[in-house]
């Protein structure tokens, strides 16, 4: 099993969960399968089947854009970022 | 060196040493460095008393050269005068009595250079004991200008630490006030600040932490209109703002004019950092190309945040700054640090600076790169 760390906002949609343990030899179908245990999350992250380009992925710390993309292979040691930009700070500057 | 003071040595007075020294006798002062940073004879030579074994062969090599030796009062050069001519050098004095006659006699002399005043050295006096740092380091600190576009709650901790630390200027760009929901995280604010402009508050929290650094407020908004005048001053800019609009906004016109900006974010229990170099290492649009919809980035003050996240970001913050400043350590660019203070857990991810990234990638390189090569414009010319 591999891990997904899940930002902040994502939260919600699993249950208030921080990690989430997945199977899937590749981000999509670790992805996949996080998706089947937290079904509210595909519509959060995801457009016409595709993730959202808002979101960066990260094996352990490498981008996967400058990798294999969501091909990019997973170990079952692998921990998987998914990072949103964050805004928070001050809202008057 | 063994005692030798029972040898016999010549011993002159200030006036008769500073003849000496205008007919060519070779000057060596024998204190420690630290004394004579403090100000020297001006020529002369430090070869501190417990070094002249060692390295008097290197420093006079010949003994028949004529050595005036002094230290502060004449001890300690009377040592080793008896000593160096115990080892054969021919022509050896040493000046008796204090060394303030040297500079009444007319005597040639250095003042050190001042990086700090005596103030200084006692205020700042554990970071400068620091070896990456130093009087130089602490100079510099004293010199540089850091801009804060935001003095809320990620503004509070950075600005209360740089100010402390002695950083000379501070600009604050802020135009909201206290509100009483802003104090359980902003603590540059109190409560008998509330309804004061925020830029103003911080600057009265600043000047009783150190009234040596100068703080310039900027009451206004960061927008396209006013950013390159805003950061054009400074040499590091600190981004604590809470919007993705701004955040571009600042991102691409301080790759344009070269300034490395040291980013923070934070959202409940979570905080980001990591510091933007340009052209060295990714820019904000790199990290992130595209912004989230407006669910997913909720702002503070809709999500909340934990009163320390802001601090334990902050500062983190303030330690980029003053390795940005101070030119030593590794900085964040580069990297994206994530915290998670429900966990108390960091992780890293590593950044890359996009060659097609339209604010610093190559062909955006070029395009600034020629622009500055053109001849200034007036500012009337460039602003219209």
């Amino acid at each position: 099993m591999s891990t997904v760390r899940i930002p902040p906002v994502l939260r919600e949609n699993t249950g208030g969960s921080r990690a989430v343990e997945v199977t899937g030899s590749t981000v999509t179908e670790a992805l996949d399968d996080l998706f089947a245990r937290h079904p509210a999350l595909r519509d959060r992250v995801t457009e016409d089947g595709q993730l959202s380009d808002f979101i960066n992925v990260y094996v352990n710390d490498r981008d996967v854009r400058y990798r294999d993309g969501l091909a990019t292979a997973v170990g079952p040691d692998d921990t998987i970022i998914l990072l949103p930009a964050m805004a928070g700070g001050s809202n008057r500057a | 060196m063994t005692d030798q003071s029972n040898t016999a040595v010549r011993e002159v007075s200030a006036a008769e040493a500073v003849a000496l020294a205008r007919e060519g006798y070779r000057v060596i002062d024998v204190r420690e460095q630290n004394e004579w940073d403090a100000g020297h004879v001006a020529g002369a030579t430090l070869l501190p008393l417990r070094e002249v074994p060692e390295r008097i062969g290197e420093v006079a090599p010949d003994r028949d050269t004529p050595l005036l030796l002094h230290c502060a009062v004449g001890a300690r050069s009377g040592r080793a005068a008896a000593y160096l001519s115990q080892l054969g050098y021919t022509n050896v004095v040493s000046l008796k009595g204090p060394l303030d006659h040297w500079k009444q006699q007319g005597g040639l002399w250095e003042e050190p250079a001042q990086l700090l005043s005596p103030g200084q050295q006692r205020r700042y006096a554990r970071q400068v004991l620091i070896p990456e740092i130093g009087q130089e380091g602490q100079r510099r600190m004293l010199d540089a200008k850091v801009l804060l576009i935001g003095a809320g709650g990620l503004g509070s901790p950075i600005a209360l630490y740089l100010a402390a630390s002695g950083v000379g200027t501070i600009g604050l760009v802020d135009d909201d006030v206290v509100d009483e929901s802003n104090l359980q995280r902003q603590v540059i604010h109190g409560v008998d600040r509330l309804g004061m402009l925020k830029v103003d508050s911080a600057e009265l929290t600043l000047r009783g932490l150190n009234p040596e650094t100068t703080v310039v407020k900027h009451v206004e908004r960061l927008s396209a209109d006013n950013v390159e005048r805003l950061i054009a001053p400074y040499d590091v800019i600190v981004d604590g703002t809470d919007n993705f609009d701004t955040r571009y906004v600042l991102n691409d016109a301080a790759v344009k004019l070269r300034k490395p900006v040291v980013h923070g974010s934070i959202y409940r229990w979570d905080g980001q950092v990591t510091t933007f170099v340009p052209f060295e290492g990714p820019c904000y649009r790199c990290m992130y190309p595209t912004q989230p919809p407006p669910e997913l980035a909720p702002a503070c003050s809709v999500a909340g945040v934990l009163g320390v996240l802001p601090g334990i970001a902050g500062v983190m913050q303030a330690n980029e700054v003053f390795k940005l400043i101070l030119g030593v350590g590794d900085t964040l660019s580069g990297r994206l640090l994530i915290f998670d203070a429900m966990g108390t857990t960091f992780d890293e991810v590593r950044t890359w600076r996009d060659p097609a990234c339209p604010a610093c990638g190559d062909a955006a390189r070029v395009a600034i790169d020629a622009e500055s090569r053109q001849p200034a414009q007036p500012a009337s010319v460039a602003s219209a």
